[in-house]
């Protein structure tokens, strides 16, 4: 009885999950506007790398060759390495600009430069998942290589890889939680500033619980998602 | 001078020769019918004349411009040549009016409002007005085929090109697909179709050309191929075709 005493006292004390709730909560409020800002950075970003890896022609080589050393670098390297880099290092320059940021803005960096590797991955296959056929169809009606990638491929590669696309994203919200290591006062920081002070983790419990809110209704929206494509191509199939 | 010179076109994928020294000559206002078994070189050919297709060697020029020499604008030479699939290859997230509207719009430049206005025309003509809103899906393969062929007349184009275009369709759906290929031919489009309805080219065609291998074996007016070939290929394939039905 006794184990399971300090069990709940350190983990889910109700006093300390009252008094760790307001700071984590603000650091939670940071989070979010991480998740939101790379989120957006990324789906631009990553379709322009999905579609520079996708050029043709011999004169694009060295742009394909460019785009695909970034995707390999960047799935290849622990964001919090990657965090640890852009944070420290950047500001450890001393150059105009790129050196003076705050680590917020580092965060985001950090979390758009390894996600946008990832979402590129998921572009390409949307793109290739489209069959040639629809490109020949635009192609021959006189579109331009540019204006059948934009009319006809891209909103049919997108509505494909929107399932794969919010899975990433889903990994990308808990992410921001390693940002913490260079500084940023994000929940995992205040969780981990209540707990140090008080000798109590009941704040990390508090964290986690906002984290699994803000994941669990976009991983069912995702599931709903993809249980209506699988509708639908069954039906297309009889 | 004819309309479509096709000289002496030759096409390999890797070490697989598709067409070997083509020569094919089509006239303004000429229907002329690629006929031959699959893998002959028919829609290779006619991916060749809209410059879907890189040729090895040889010449193709269209309405007195030589398209072949790589320094032509391709989106320019294919805004004037309408390709038909035998796939259909409608962009299946667009509604049926978007499809037919959507080269007009982004390759002509024209405005909305007038591009629709002729699309819808165009719609009426082939009795499809009420699906203008619906997506490809919601129709018919017979449908669905007329709607690619006037999304390609929608860019007013001075030549047809027709790849096996009722091959994917029901024997039921047939009729009303080469029904509107025959008021084009009547309206004087020149076109190149490829197909395997022998009976329908013997009707439209001003002139038959046999492929063979990646060569045209045998060409000439349809009366003469179909009732006197020359060729013991050409006699052998027809011999197949009549005992399949087909003819």
């Amino acid at each position: 009885m006794h184990a399971l005493h300090r069990v709940l006292q350190a983990f889910v004390s109700p006093q300390s999950f009252r008094l760790a709730l307001p700071d984590v909560w603000a650091g939670f409020q940071v989070n979010i506007k991480m998740m939101f800002l790379a989120e957006a950075l990324v789906l631009v970003l990553a379709l322009g790398v999905a579609i520079i890896r996708g050029l043709p022609g011999r004169s694009a080589a060295p742009l394909r060759g460019a785009a695909i050393v970034y995707t390999d670098l960047f799935r290849g390297t622990p964001l919090i390495l990657v965090a640890f880099l852009v944070g420290f290092g950047l500001p450890g320059l001393q150059l105009r600009v790129i050196s003076t940021q705050t680590t917020f803005v580092y965060g985001v960096a950090a979390l758009t430069l390894v996600y946008t590797a990832y979402v590129t991955e998921v572009y390409r296959a949307g793109i290739e998942s489209v069959h040639p056929s629809q490109r020949s169809a635009a192609r021959s009606l006189g579109l331009s290589y540019f204006q059948a990638l934009r009319y006809v491929v891209v909103p049919q590669a997108v509505r494909r890889v929107i399932p794969p696309l919010l899975n990433d994203f889903i990994g990308l919200q808990k992410d921001t939680a390693l940002i913490t290591v260079i500084g940023v006062a994000e929940a995992a920081q205040q969780a981990q500033n209540f707990s140090n002070t008080y000798y109590n983790f009941t704040s990390y419990v508090v964290a986690a619980v906002f984290f699994i809110f803000l994941t669990i209704p976009l991983a069912r929206f995702t599931d709903h998602l993809i249980a209506v494509r699988e509708r639908k191509e069954r039906a297309a199939a009889i | 001078m004819s309309f479509v010179e096709v000289e002496n076109v030759s096409k390999s994928f890797g070490d697989n020769v598709v067409l070997r020294n083509v020569t094919l000559e089509v006239a303004e206002h000429e229907v002329v019918c690629l006929i031959g078994a699959s893998g002959s070189g028919k829609s290779t050919l006619l991916r060749c004349i809209n410059l879907l297709e890189p040729i090895d060697e040889g010449r193709i020029v269209v309405d007195g411009d030589l398209i072949t020499n790589g320094k032509v604008d391709a989106n320019a030479i294919r805004r004037e040549i309408g390709i038909v699939f035998q796939a259909f290859n409608l962009f299946p997230h667009m509604t049926v009016l978007q499809n037919v509207t959507l080269a007009p719009r982004r390759v002509r430049n024209l405005r909305r409002g007038e591009a629709e206005a002729s699309a819808r025309e165009l719609l009426r003509r082939i009795g499809l007005e009420d699906k203008a809103a619906e997506y490809p899906d919601r129709l018919s393969g017979g449908q669905q085929q007329r709607v690619a062929i006037v999304r390609a007349l929608a860019m007013q184009p001075k030549l047809m090109l027709l790849d096996e275009i009722t091959s994917a369709l029901d024997p039921q759906l047939v009729s009303e697909v080469l029904n509107l290929v025959r008021e084009l031919a009547d309206f004087g489009m020149t076109m190149i179709i490829a197909t395997h309805e022998m009976s329908f080219a013997r009707e439209v065609a001003s002139k038959v050309c046999f492929l063979d291998g990646g060569v045209i074996l045998e060409e000439g007016d349809a009366k003469d191929i179909f009732s006197a070939p020359s060729e013991p290929r050409t006699r052998e394939f027809l011999a197949r075709i009549i005992e399949a039905g087909r003819l």
